[in-house]
This record gives C-alpha cells, sequence and structure tokens, in this order.
C-alpha cells in the first residue's frame, strides 16, 4: 500500500507492509505514479537492480535513487517490482516497458531522492518507509 | 508582525531575525509584508539553520520567492570564506545544478508572428525535446562527454551549436573554469549521454513571449528590449547529470561533516569545508553540471533557431542573456572594508551583478546584468538589470521566479489540466504538454504572485525592473 503525501515544491511517498521489502516494493509504485498510473505500465521487460546500505534507511534512499536512475537511463516506467533483502542487501526485479508519450502522458520527472523526511520504521509488525523525491 | 515576533523589521521590504543560538550571523530577509506575511515557520527556520554553517559572511539571505526548500530555502543566498573554515553545502545547490533561464530576441513584434503562432507553437513543441523519457538529438561518447563538463557551451558552440557571439551573453562567457569531470560519478554521466539539448519537466518550459511594459526605458534600450517585441525563454538545467551528481554527493557530504567537527541542524544542508578534499571534489563536480546546464542550454537555442527559421526563414534570434539560479560560485565580495573570494551559494536566487562588472558584456556595462525570472504559463516573467547597491544588500543577489505557493498533489486535486489550457487558450496563450496532470501540478495559481516577488525584489533594491512579458505560447517540459 503506498500514498503520496504534500510536500511544498515536490512529491512525498510513504509505503506500508508486514514485510519490508514489501514496502520498498511498492513505495516503488509510488515512485512510478508520479509519473503515470502504475496500473498503465506494461510489465514486458525484466531489469535487475542491487544495491547496499549500512542501514534500512540508506537501503531505501538507495533503492529508490537506482530505481529513479534506471528509469532514466532506459526511459522505462516499472509496473511491478519484486525485492529481496537479506543483510542490508537488496536484489530485485523490475518489470515495466519504455515510456510511450501517447499512452502514458509522463506528468513530471523523478530527479532525485531527497533526505527530507526520509525514514524507514517498524512499529506493531508493520514496516513504514517514506522519502520526498525531488521533481 | 506579531505572528513571527522573531522578525524585526528593517525597513519597508527588508526583515531580520537576529542571531541566537548557533546562529554566527543574523537571517536577512527581503520582502513586503504580505509576502513576509506568507512565509511559513519551515522557511524561517532553514534561513536560521544556514546561518549557523561555519565561515557563512555577513547574513543568511532569503529573496522575496523563498519558500522552503532541501537544507537552504529556495531562494537562499549565503556566502562562505574558504579561509575562515567556510564550507561548501549540496543543500545549497540543490539537485537541479545550474538550472535557470535563457532568454533571447525574435527581432518580431506580435503582429508579424501572430499568422504563424500555430504553426510555430506545434513546430518547437515537436522539435524540442521536452518532458518524461524524451530524448537529444546527439548521444555522447565517454570522451565527448568530458570536453562538455570542462567546455560549457563553449563546446557546444565548437560543435557547432549557436554563434561564439552567444558566449558574450551567458554568465562566466558560457563556461566555469574549474570543472572537474573525473569527479563525476560514471552513473552520472551514464545519465546525461542521451539527455544533451533536452528541456526537462516539471516547471520547466519553453516561452515564446511579448513585452508589455517597459519601466526603465534606458535600461531596456540597453538591453535592446522595446514594448511589443517578442523574446523567446527558455527555463531547465542540467538533466540527470546534475540529479546524480547531487544525489552522489549529498549522501556523502552528510556522511562527512561530523568528522569536521560541523554539527548539521538539518541533514539536508550537507556541508563540509571548502578547502576539504571532499569540498573540493564536490565542487569541481559540481562546475562540471554547471557547464552541462550551459551546454544544454546552448544546444536547445540551436535547436530553436533551426525550428524558427523553417518558419521565418529570415529570422535572427539574438541573446539577450542566461542566468543560472541553483549554483554555488567563488566570487570577490567586499567584507569590512576588504575585498575577499568567497563562496556565493544561491539556491533559487539569481546572480544580478551592477553596472561595471567584469562579467557583463561590453554592451551591458554600464546598465548591470540582465536579471530574468521565470514566472508560470499564465502569468507573467520580467527582465531585471542588476543594481549598484545589490552587492551591499545580498552579495548581488536577486530573486529567480514565483516560487510555488501550494504542492503538486494539492494542485492536481484542485485543478484540471483540460480546463487550465482551455482558459489560458481564451487568453490566447497556446500551451503545449504531454500530460494534462502535468499542466495541473504547474496551474499559475499554484504560485506565488511573480508581480509581488518582483516588485519586492526591484523596491527593496536587489534589481531594477526594466520590463515584463507576458506568454504566448508555452512548451511545457
Amino acid at each position: 500500500m503506498w500514498e503520496h503525501f504534500s510536500h511544498q515544491s515536490d512529491i512525498g511517498i510513504r509505503a506500508k507492509a508486514g514485510i519490508l521489502s514489501r514496502a520498498f516494493e511498492d513505495a516503488g509504485l509510488g515512485l512510478t505514479a508520479i509519473i503515470t498510473d502504475p496500473k498503465d505500465v506494461e510489465t514486458l521487460e525484466p531489469v535487475n537492480i542491487e544495491c547496499g546500505g549500512e542501514n534500512e534507511e540508506v537501503l531505501f534512499f538507495n533503492w529508490m535513487s537506482r530505481v529513479i536512475y534506471e528509469m532514466d537511463i532506459r526511459k522505462m516506467l516499472f509496473g511491478r517490482y519484486e525485492v529481496k533483502i537479506e543483510n542490508l542487501k537488496l536484489s530485485a526485479i523490475a518489470w515495466g516497458e519504455k515510456i510511450n508519450f501517447d499512452r502514458h502522458s509522463p506528468a513530471v520527472e523523478p530527479k532525485a531522492v531527497t533526505l527530507n523526511q526520509l525514514s524507514v520504521k517498524e512499529e506493531n509488525k508493520e514496516w513504514t518507509v517514506q522519502c520526498v523525491i525531488d521533481v | 508582525m506579531m505572528a513571527k515576533p522573531e522578525l524585526k523589521r528593517v525597513s519597508e521590504y527588508c526583515w531580520r531575525i537576529e542571531p541566537s543560538g548557533n546562529m554566527k550571523v543574523p537571517g536577512v530577509i527581503f520582502a513586503d509584508n504580505n509576502l513576509i506575511n506568507d512565509m511559513d515557520e519551515k522557511t524561517l527556520t532553514q534561513v536560521r539553520n544556514v546561518a549557523a554553517l561555519p565561515g557563512i559572511v555577513k547574513g543568511s539571505f532569503a529573496m522575496p520567492d523563498a519558500h522552503m526548500g532541501y537544507g537552504f530555502c529556495i531562494g537562499g543566498v549565503a556566502a562562505f570564506d574558504p579561509d575562515a573554515g567556510g564550507v561548501i553545502s549540496g543543500g545549497g545547490v540543490g539537485f537541479d545544478i545550474s538550472c535557470g533561464v535563457r532568454t533571447f530576441h525574435t527581432g518580431m513584434t506580435l503582429d508579424q508572428l501572430e499568422g504563424n503562432k500555430e504553426k510555430l507553437a506545434d513546430a518547437l513543441f515537436r522539435d524540442i525535446p521536452a518532458g518524461v523519457g524524451s530524448t537529444g538529438t546527439i548521444s555522447l561518447t565517454s570522451e565527448a562527454l568530458d570536453n562538455m563538463l570542462t567546455g560549457g557551451a563553449v563546446w557546444a558552440v565548437e560543435k557547432g551549436f549557436g554563434t561564439k557571439e552567444d558566449l558574450d551573453y551567458i554568465e562566466e562567457h558560457g563556461m566555469i573554469k574549474g570543472a572537474m569531470p573525473g569527479k563525476v560519478s560514471p552513473d552520472a554521466k551514464r545519465r546525461q549521454r542521451d539527455e544533451m539539448g533536452t528541456l526537462g519537466s516539471g516547471n520547466h518550459y519553453l516561452e515564446v513571449q511579448k513585452v508589455i511594459e517597459v519601466y526603465d526605458s534606458q535600461i531596456a534600450e540597453g538591453f535592446g528590449i522595446k514594448k511589443g517585441d517578442c523574446m523567446i525563454s527558455i527555463h531547465c538545467g542540467s538533466r540527470g547529470l546534475g540529479h546524480q551528481i547531487g544525489t552522489d554527493y549529498l549522501r556523502q557530504m552528510a556522511y562527512e561533516a561530523p568528522k569536521y567537527g560541523i554539527e548539521l541542524p538539518d541533514r539536508e544542508l550537507a556541508s563540509v569545508p571548502v578547502n576539504s578534499p571532499l569540498g573540493q571534489d564536490y565542487l569541481g563536480a559540481m562546475r562540471a553540471g554547471i557547464n552541462c546546464a550551459l551546454a544544454n542550454r546552448q544546444i536547445l537555442t540551436a535547436l530553436v533557431r533551426k525550428t524558427f527559421a523553417k518558419i521565418f526563414p529570415n529570422s535572427e534570434l539574438k541573446m539577450l542573456y542566461d542566468v543560472s539560479h541553483n549554483t554555488a560560485k567563488v566570487e570577490e565580495h567586499q567584507v569590512n572594508g576588504k575585498m575577499k573570494h568567497l563562496l556565493v551559494h544561491r539556491k533559487g536566487a539569481t546572480r544580478a551583478f551592477g553596472p561595471g562588472s567584469s562579467d557583463l558584456p561590453p554592451r551591458y556595462k554600464s546598465f548591470g546584468q540582465p536579471v530574468l525570472i521565470g514566472g508560470t504559463m499564465g502569468t507573467a516573467s520580467y527582465i531585471l538589470a542588476g543594481t549598484a547597491e545589490s552587492e551591499k544588500l545580498a552579495f548581488s543577489s536577486a530573486c529567480h521566479g514565483a516560487g510555488r505557493s501550494m504542492s503538486r498533489t494539492a494542485a492536481s486535486k484542485k485543478w484540471q489540466g483540460s480546463t487550465l489550457m482551455k482558459e489560458l487558450a481564451q487568453r490566447k496563450i497556446i500551451i503545449k504538454s504531454r500530460s494534462m496532470r502535468g499542466l495541473a501540478e504547474e496551474a499559475p495559481d499554484a504560485y506565488k504572485n511573480v508581480s509581488a516577488v518582483v516588485e519586492a525584489t526591484s523596491n527593496a533594491g536587489l534589481a531594477r525592473k526594466v520590463a515584463k512579458l507576458v506568454p504566448l505560447i508555452c512548451v511545457k517540459g
């Protein structure tokens, strides 16, 4: 489950799930949703993404930064993510397709993940991950 | 001003936050009554936080368009003395390094353009790569990319994009010295390979505009502007390369700050001493980002000229000027009667050198630097000129635009892109965009009143109002 939250200049993403990897996957969809409706993205092509981090928060920052990077260099959108996290090492497959201007009407480009309101928390067996994306 | 007791009014357009706690210098905010009332507490906190950074000189300044940013407020200006432990801050530059505005003359009036306005709008929308996922018309090898990062717009002109004369009308004459492509990560370079000559998205745009008002006829004449003239403005930055440099270094600078005994009140201030290895690396990489933005706007200029020439074969698009509003630059400024080399950060603020500055082309020497202020697709843009007094006020700096007053999420709920497009069409403004939601997020009313921002800037003496322009065609990124 993901949602966008307001930031004066940019867009915040918050995702909640029972397991951390699922929260990361949902935050990935929240990132796609900044550009277009993730449901409109066909999951045709897999892209492998790997990263690490010294704690969960840095790992989340690095994960979102890698997704932005892969979107940018491939000019792709991702409609589904499969994330595995073990010992602060993340390996994932992002499924998606090349941006189609007519079908996706891309709204705005994510430039970078900021450190603003960046957090990863576990409370009552639920993980909440959040960050603000500079667009 | 009862709601903000920490603010002391210095003059009609200037407010001060006296140093307290860790603040080394006062906070100085330029604004009128309404703008200061609308400025939220978070923005003022950011002004105070910057005032606490090591080596800051004179003040932590906020321009009239100030609003909450990352670490620094957008509209924030701060100068640091490298010889006194002064810092360089990734948050003081932001992710879109050297984002800026370039304006050029069309040499035409609306009467001459009117019959071909639709055709021109279609052609610009077709020919200028804009929006998410767009790629440029050139792809750079790694050697060419490094040359571009060192040479900026000078490199672009050598490659056939524009003329040598253009370079005189760009800050630093089109190329900032001291860029270090070796300090730019392979990821950042990879992001830029296919993005040269692209506009980007969000608040970036290409506009054909009309001058509807001239406030200072002498300076306007010096800048070659007359009422009724059509102009073109491009607002964009350093694209994927700048965004990745920001990502790479912000993380590292926030992590290394404590090593230098720097307590960051907000980790987004991400600062290290200018004279530290990481500080020097970032400076070199950030300068490469500046050159990338200058080259990008130069290539876009060549693309616009080509498109224009298809419809108006005899047109000659001459440069007015090119400003950057997300930078940190080493400049000479007077501090306590002595000239000092300071690192001036302008985050969402425009350099505004006064008359006589050595960086100005001879034609503008007696008038001051053109300061180009972008508005929204439904309001106005302004051309100002740097003043002599701006040096004393805020290290020769001025505002950069309207500044958002409402979040994108709120704006996209409040307005519909298609309705906005129709409303603007009734006002004879042609909007070209790939996304209706993107348009709604950029609704003119989601921004502060640009005219009030410019009025406050001008009345505060930061820059002098010269001309007002309204959009005729807007290609949204």
